[in-house]
């Protein structure tokens, strides 16, 4: 509203020689030339786009004989194996384990996100109703995961449940025994719910700080009780973030690499290992190329999806922290 | 023909009537009639952040009646709001209680009380319509969704927003979001409505439209109105009744006549309107053989002549505050003249003309000269003489310090 509002006022202004005043290109304050900001785009184009269209052309070409690398060769042999198999004899058959990988790993992205939206609303909406000060101090002690690696923090997950680790020490002390944590698919999935954690809360406590809780009062004094306050008045003013908090979480959770290695201990293909693989031992570059152009076009799909609903319900869904 | 004019100097006494004073409704509990609201013993106390005890709502007793447009007025701060949300049942009172006819309501949850609140921010519902915005009340209570509608068409008619109504609040303007704050407030037929500053955020010509408004809403639905307000010109043209707040409990209660006329000590008189304060001695004088704690005062004005006060009002250590109102000063001669000066200010608001006059002993006083305008007679530095009937002149009690 008010950036049109400055275009109309800009429209009034009577302008004595319009071709003069755009050569010398007045600036508003605070305004930067399009110079300024040339690094930032080089650097845009060579570190996100250039790694993706190398990805895109790398799915259709060939693999060399031996070795990994790949040659100028165009093919659709990468994307015709995700879904079929090829034996000796020249036969094509349907081939559903790669499927299977993709499955695995949606459903555990989609537990990831599930579990964390569950945990993170109520945690972000009393997060919300703090005072200030308080606030500050809550979202810095959601970010303080950040401040140390990843790979750091998934190693103190393993030393916290592997044999001896704190649970079975206190597990043993108790008289239950050991149990065994470590490399199942449950601490697989706990370290993802554990690392996208704050991702949902975040999100949702932003759509959710700049909530005008005497909508909450205006709600109770026209006989809302409680849970329909917040059915009927919190959750779809905090809609925005927990969609934006989903797709923080799945996308990342969907291709997850650290967790299922050295949590779940790799006994669960997940597609982030099988495109790992290919990459490594099994030297298929082009074979994980085009894995890895399935998953940004479904994922592009999920967004455009996403993109649609923000439009028709006229809802702004940021997907930023 | 040169009359017979008073001199300046000269004593001439005036005898100011005595008026009532109308102080709290103090409340007989048991001649309360059907559905009026009473609060009785109203507390409610404020810890600061510096640890201070402060009385927001400080005993507050009086009653609203049944059908009646009432005005709580008073600066920010005064507590109007704290007991406007403690009848909505948004604040809960330390002590004292709050009846609604023969029912206690003070404990009751907010959806249970047949009270609806317009609030200062409006508070619409940014994600809903301005139809689901007036359902929301009525889908609460669990109405069947055809008398939910039709309820909201004839709200939506009511307040004139019949083709907003799949309007988001935001696509409103001030004016229309008020008008819809109104009708989900009014939707579900309360016997009380609160409104707490509805009229503070619009501009002054919407204000008016809108004052009117609501007096006819009130007239047409005979709801009890309670309307929370620091614009005195709003409280005056609107109120059946007002109660003039200040630190935490009502100083007046009264009409607005009797606000204004009558004003009970200098916050109201100075609150309400624009008023004179004249500070003179008070001498009393011994009658006869009665004490001369009895006796009733004598007082000097600005311009040397002196009043007797009845002896019923207190004044502390010897002297009196008077308040006289602008326009209830005439220029010109008169029988109870009682001071000259020099107009050392004018303004011309078209209307009148706004003088202050500067007295001899150093007062300044604001005058309104109504037209036709005599230029020559008044203009800066001319002297005038002035005068007031003495049913204009009110000595104010002195404020009880608490």
């Amino acid at each position: 509203m008010t950036r049109t509002g400055t275009v109309e006022a800009e429209k009034r202004i009577p302008d004595p020689s319009p071709a003069r005043i755009k050569r010398r290109n007045p600036k508003r304050p605070g305004q930067i030339g399009w110079l300024g900001s040339v690094p930032a785009l080089i650097i845009g184009l060579l570190f996100t786009v250039g790694p993706l269209i190398i990805i895109v052309i790398f799915s259709f070409l060939s693999r060399p004989k031996t070795g990994g690398g790949v040659i100028y060769d165009f093919s659709l042999e990468a994307y015709r194996s995700f879904l079929v198999q090829v034996d000796f004899l020249g036969n094509t058959t349907f081939d559903p384990r790669y499927l299977a990988v993709f499955g695995d790993s949606l459903v555990q992205a989609s537990v990831t996100s599930v579990v964390c939206l569950v945990l993170a609303f109520p945690l972000a909406l009393w997060m919300a109703t703090r005072k200030p000060r308080m606030q500050n101090v809550l979202v810095l002690l959601v970010t303080i995961p950040f401040w140390t690696n990843l790979l750091v923090r998934t190693y103190a997950w393993m030393l916290i449940l592997n044999e001896n680790g704190i649970v079975n020490t206190f597990t043993k002390a108790v008289g239950i025994g050991s149990v065994d944590l470590l490399y199942t698919p449950f601490a697989s999935q706990l370290g993802l719910i554990y690392t996208f954690l704050p991702f949902m809360v975040l999100p949702i406590y932003s759509s959710l700080a700049g909530f005008d809780f005497r909508l909450a009062e205006a709600a109770y004094d026209l006989g809302a009780k409680k849970m329909a306050v917040v059915r009927r008045i919190i959750l779809p003013i905090a809609t925005p973030g927990i969609v934006s908090g989903l797709l923080l979480v799945f996308m990342p959770a969907f291709g997850s690499y650290v967790q299922p290695v050295l949590l779940g201990g790799g006994k669960l293909l997940l597609i982030g290992n099988l495109i790992a693989a290919q990459f490594g031992a099994s030297r298929n570059w082009p074979f994980g190329a085009a894995l890895s152009v399935i998953v940004l076009v479904m994922l592009m799909l999920t967004l455009m999806l996403i993109a649609f609903y923000s439009r028709r319900s006229g809802r702004k869904v940021e997907i930023s922290l | 023909m040169a009359r017979v004019v008073p001199q300046s100097g000269g004593v001439h006494v005036l005898t100011i009537p005595v008026t009532t004073i109308s102080g709290y409704d103090r409340i007989d509990p048991s001649s309360s009639p059907s559905r009026e609201i009473v609060i009785e013993g109203a507390r409610k106390t404020y810890i600061t952040p510096e640890k201070v005890a402060i009385n927001a709502i400080d005993d507050v007793s009086f009653s609203i009646k049944q059908g009646e447009f009432f005005v709580m007025l008073g600066p920010s701060g005064c507590g109007k709001t704290t007991l406007l949300r403690s009848i909505a049942g948004l604040e809960t009172l330390d002590a004292g209680e709050i009846r609604l006819g023969s029912r206690r309501i003070d404990q009751l949850p907010p959806h249970e009380r047949p009270v609806n609140t317009v609030f200062q921010s409006y508070a619409l519902f940014p994600h809903l319509t301005v139809a689901q915005n007036i359902a929301f009340g009525l889908e609460m209570e669990g109405r069947p969704r055809p008398e939910v509608q039709a309820r909201v068409t004839e709200m939506l008619e009511l307040v004139q927003m019949q083709e907003m109504a799949s309007r988001k609040p935001e696509q409103l303007s001030g004016g229309q979001q008020q008008r819809v704050a109104l009708a989900r407030a009014l939707a579900k037929q309360p016997e009380v409505l609160l409104l707490d500053e509805p009229l503070a955020a619009l501009d002054l010509k919407l204000r008016r439209g809108m004052q009117a408004e609501l007096k006819r809403l009130q007239r047409t639905t005979g709801i009890t109105f309670v309307f929370v307000t620091h614009d005195q010109e709003e409280a005056l043209s609107m109120g059946d009744r007002i109660a003039v707040f200040d630190k935490g409990r009502p100083v007046q209660i009264g009409t607005p006549e009797e606000i204004y006329e009558k004003p009970v000590n200098r916050f109201v008189a100075d609150f309400i309107g624009e008023t004179n304060f004249i500070n003179t001695d008070a001498v009393r004088a011994p009658d006869g053989a009665a004490a001369v704690a009895d006796s009733p005062l004598i007082i000097t004005l600005p311009g040397g002549q002196s009043v007797t006060l009845p002896k019923t009002v207190p004044t502390p250590d010897g002297t009196v505050t008077l308040a006289i109102r602008p326009e209830r000063i005439t220029v010109g001669d008169g029988a109870h003249h009682f001071a000259t000066g020099t107009i050392s200010g004018l303004v011309y608001m078209g209307t009148d003309l706004r003088c202050t006059v500067l007295l001899d002993d150093g007062t300044e006083l604001g005058v309104r000269i109504p037209p036709p305008f005599d230029d020559k007679a008044t203009k800066v530095g001319s002297v005038i003489k002035l005068y007031a009937e003495p049913a204009n002149i009110r000595p104010l009690m002195p404020e009880t310090a608490r």
